[in-house]
């Protein structure tokens, strides 16, 4: 090899990708619903995530066939309520949170670590079994009749609604200690199981993020936990804690239920911005500029997070002057976003770039984020925010952050790590196609519900007045796109595992560890750890193609 | 496409109506201080334009000009700097100084709509499952009734859960909570009809929780005011009924054409025999419509949820009767 120093060659003689791989080392049921193996765990939930996507998305595409028309047009109010509030559950909860830390990064946080596993392999299947427990408490509370508080769970209409909120609030309580396991460990191994030569500033970026994401985590959800748990004690026992008839403060609520969900935020959408800094310097074939300035600020939003959760309470009756200080906190938040998205068009500066489908989810990313992170600012600013709250621009600002930021870079981040988890190649012209689709979507569902948010049209709405019909109904065009791009797309990706082409190691030419071996991953990772003598983003120069695997190689290698 | 659903309770003339506005992004300015708001955010819709149209320029060109042509031409970026500090800490101090100057002109708005200037026209704003409440010297409306360029405060608090008085067109909103007081003021610049809605999700009818702002001309809130008054001492108890069953909210949850919605129909209330929830039954006669007025909750109808709030003190003698005898009329 040319380089000795290179991690490559320290490993063992890489075996044949179909013959003993993670995914074909055991066999049976029992030997995925057992496993201690990250990758399993990592696969088993992603494909338990993207269901629960499947069923989130279909509550969305009814709430928007809903709002075709201003009076009824499929289903009644009441359904209508339980229906946004499935959705908003289902996504925060079940979806987006685990998303990208629990699915990708559990397939690739020890394999960029060169670590056999996470620390603490027994706590992680422990987390996917709470993850499956906390859906089936949210399927219950579905199925018995289905809460209708919102997914913010407000007092004091969630402890005295007749709908089924407490199997709602448990599965939520529930998916908290799921989430708190997978933030445990991930802390654990990160500051345990790097490799030799690997110092906290040769970490990947998306190591970086889930670093960040998981001090959030462990610090911030035991408080919804405990908030969820004092809505249920109230529910059943009538002990006044938020409802002011038995001697309870509503606000109480709202504090708690935002002190997490507000850093909560951050956990939907740092571990994206790990995945788009991983993607970026690859796909330009360069180093990421300002690599320092990029995983601090991950950490300067992960602590500011904390900050800033009165900025939901603007109009609630809250102080003047809590109000200013939360207002001038979430000014601040601004910063490290903005310099991140600098950095990130600066990388492709003099790049050499390749538009293949990550990249295409990265820029869409980069497109649609920066809208979603100036519109946040509107909703700072606290005279207007006035006007904007609880009307469709906060629901636009939001999923412009959580589908343009948190769904992008999950697909991004599937398509990018898709041939190494599982060691085929899916259509790179669907995929491309799928992110376009996906793109145009988005804008055209979202976009138009700005307009109706300042125009005055408040959200969680069933009826609506007769104005606001058109652009209604342009955002439910967008949205039927969305499910289109998204059905493409999973068809594609399933399709993908039934047939050839197999995937070669390093079908990117990314520098990370977990392209040093071979795709699909063996059992045990790597035999020895590798010794790092680089940063994550050096070195493409030391890359070649092969066109005979379609995949690259060490030069002279 | 407006449907012949549309609206279950308000019949589809009562709608409010937003009037004609001038922007597109926002609707019409009726109040002193919506004219700063709205230049802020226009400041910021504009702001935005420029920075999305750079970052995407810059994306768009570093795309074309750098594109690779294939894996197999093994195009090897150009050395570039990978890190400039004069840059980094240049794109920190701009926005930084910008969210400086946003926040001091957001928090100077934001003062002014949290201070009512002295001597404001003080009205008392109910929220209740699904229907807003003013209070005037004569009684309650299902409408807020103000004068033009005179500064109004508005005291609002609920009787059950969450609500939010949102008035679009003066740019203000303020949730009304259970146990406690909230305050919002404006000055309305415009005469005219405003729409008012419910900003927090309260249940069922959230969406139909919608009223007017009336803004009367200079001299005309007087008159209206007398005219009201009158009106309530003066109309036989059936008529005082009937009005009372729009304006107290009544007609959110009761019809007066026999179907069903969150409770009992009034028409051939009087008389029937309704089965409780408690297994009891009795005959609806006025002091079962006395009491289920003042304390809902003693005797729900079977199959019908305990919604209702309580109407004690809201109400007087008169107009209680006024409600009785208007159930009656209706066979």
């Amino acid at each position: 090899m040319a380089s000795p120093s290179t991690t490559a060659d320290l490993v063992a003689p890489q075996p044949r990708p179909d013959s003993d791989n993670y995914l074909t080392h055991e066999k049976g049921f029992l030997s995925w619903a057992l496993t201690l193996d990250h990758k399993r765990i990592g696969v088993m939930y992603l494909a338990s995530v993207l269901c629960a996507f499947a069923l989130g998305g279909t509550f969305a595409l009814i709430l928007r066939t809903e709002l075709l028309t201003p009076g009824k047009t499929i289903i009644e109010h009441d359904t209508y309520n339980q229906m946004f509030t499935l959705h908003g559950a289902v996504m925060v909860f079940l979806v987006i949170i685990p998303g990208i830390p629990a699915a990708l990064g559990n397939i690739a946080l020890p394999l960029q670590l060169g670590a056999k596993d996470v620390a603490f392999p027994r706590l992680n299947l422990a987390s996917y079994y709470l993850w499956l427990l906390g859906a089936a408490c949210m399927l219950t509370s579905l199925i018995m009749n289905a809460a209708d508080t919102g997914w913010t769970f407000y007092a004091p209409y969630s402890t005295t609604t007749q709908t089924a909120v407490a199997p709602a609030a448990m599965g939520a309580f529930i998916l908290g200690f799921s989430s708190i396991f997978t933030g445990l460990n991930f802390i654990v191994t990160i500051h345990k199981l790097r490799p030799p030569g690997m110092g906290w500033f040769r970490l990947p970026l998306f190591v970086w993020a889930l670093y960040s994401t998981a001090l959030i985590q462990v610090l911030a959800t035991p408080v919804i936990g405990i908030t969820l748990l004092m809505l249920i004690v109230e529910r059943l026992l009538h002990i006044g804690i938020f409802d002011p008839s038995l001697g309870g403060d509503p606000v109480l609520f709202q504090h708690f239920f935002w002190f997490y969900s507000h850093p909560a935020v951050y956990i939907m959408v740092v571990p994206g911005f790990g995945v788009i800094g991983d993607i970026i310097p690859v796909f330009s074939r360069k180093r990421i500029f300002g690599y320092k300035f990029i995983a601090v600020s991950s950490l300067a939003i992960a602590f500011l997070g904390f900050l800033v959760w009165g900025h939901h309470m603007f109009v609630a009756g809250q102080s003047l002057l809590a109000g200013s200080i939360f207002s001038a906190i979430t000014f601040l938040i601004a910063i490290p976003t903005a310099i991140k998205v600098f950095n990130w068009i600066t990388t492709m500066y003099k790049g050499s770039i390749h538009l293949d489908t990550p990249m295409l989810y990265a820029l869409a990313f980069l497109w649609v984020f920066t809208i979603g992170g100036l519109t946040g600012v509107f909703l700072a600013v606290m005279s207007v925010d006035v006007h904007l709250h609880d009307t469709y621009f906060v629901v636009a600002h939001f999923h412009y952050v959580m589908m343009g930021g948190a769904i992008t870079a999950l697909l991004g981040g599937i398509h990018y790590w898709w041939p190494k988890a599982f060691g085929r190649m899916y259509n790179e012209k669907v995929g491309r196609f799928g992110a376009v689709v996906v793109f145009v979507g988005l804008n055209v569902t979202f976009f138009p519900q700005f307009i109706l948010g300042s125009r005055g049209m408040p959200r969680r709405y069933y009826n609506y007045l007769p104005e606001f019909q058109p652009l209604h109904q342009l955002s439910t065009l967008g949205a039927y796109v969305l499910g289109l791009g998204f059905l493409m797309t999973a068809v594609s990706l399933i399709r993908s595992l039934m047939k050839k082409p197999d995937a070669p190691a390093n079908p990117w030419g990314s520098r990370t560890l977990e392209w040093t071996i071979s795709s699909p991953p063996p059992y045990y990772n790597f035999k020895t750890p590798p010794l790092v003598t680089r940063g994550p983003y050096d070195d493409y120069e030391g890359l070649v193609y092969d066109e005979k695997i379609h995949g690259y190689v060490e030069k002279g290698a | 496409m407006t449907t012949p659903l549309l609206l279950l309770q308000q019949p589809a003339e009562n709608l409010p109506k937003f009037p004609e506005s001038p922007t597109l992004w926002m609707p019409l300015d009726a109040s002193v201080t919506a004219h700063d708001i709205d230049w802020l955010y226009m400041f910021m819709v504009w702001g935005s334009v420029i920075f999305c149209v750079a970052i995407f320029a810059a994306m768009v060109y570093f795309v074309k000009t750098y594109k690779a042509k294939s894996r197999a031409a093994n195009e090897i970026a150009e050395p570039s700097s990978e890190h400039n500090t004069t840059l980094e800490i240049a794109w920190s101090i701009v926005p930084l100084l910008i969210c400086i100057a946003l926040f001091v002109w957001g928090f100077q708005g934001f003062v002014s709509l949290r201070t009512p200037p002295k001597g404001s026209l003080e009205i008392q704003a109910t929220g209740q499952k699904w229907k807003w409440l003013f209070d005037y010297p004569h009684g309650t409306e299902d409408a807020l009734h103000v004068p033009v360029n005179r500064p109004v405060r508005v005291v609002i608090h609920s009787v059950d859960v969450l609500h939010s008085l949102y008035l679009p067109n003066f740019r203000v909103k303020m949730d009304a909570v259970p146990g406690r007081y909230t305050d919002l003021w404006f000055q309305a610049t415009q005469v005219g009809d405003f729409p008012i809605f419910c900003a927090e999700y309260c249940g069922t009818s959230h969406s139909d929780m919608l009223a007017h702002v009336i803004v009367h001309p200079p001299g005309d809130y007087e008159k209206w005011l007398a005219e009201q008054k009158r009106k309530m001492e003066d109309i036989p108890l059936p008529e005082l009924g009937k009005l009372l069953y729009t304006k107290q909210g009544c007609s959110t949850c009761h019809t007066i054409d026999g179907s069903k919605l969150i409770g009992p129909t009034w028409k051939g209330a009087f008389g029937r025999t309704e089965h409780f929830t408690d297994g009891t039954s009795a005959a609806v006669d006025e002091n079962y419509i006395r009491q289920s007025i003042m304390d809902p909750q003693a005797k729900i109808v079977d199959t019908f949820p305990p919604s209702m709030p309580t109407y004690q003190g809201k109400l007087s003698d008169r107009q209680l009767s006024g409600i009785i005898e208007y159930i009656k009329s209706l066979k």
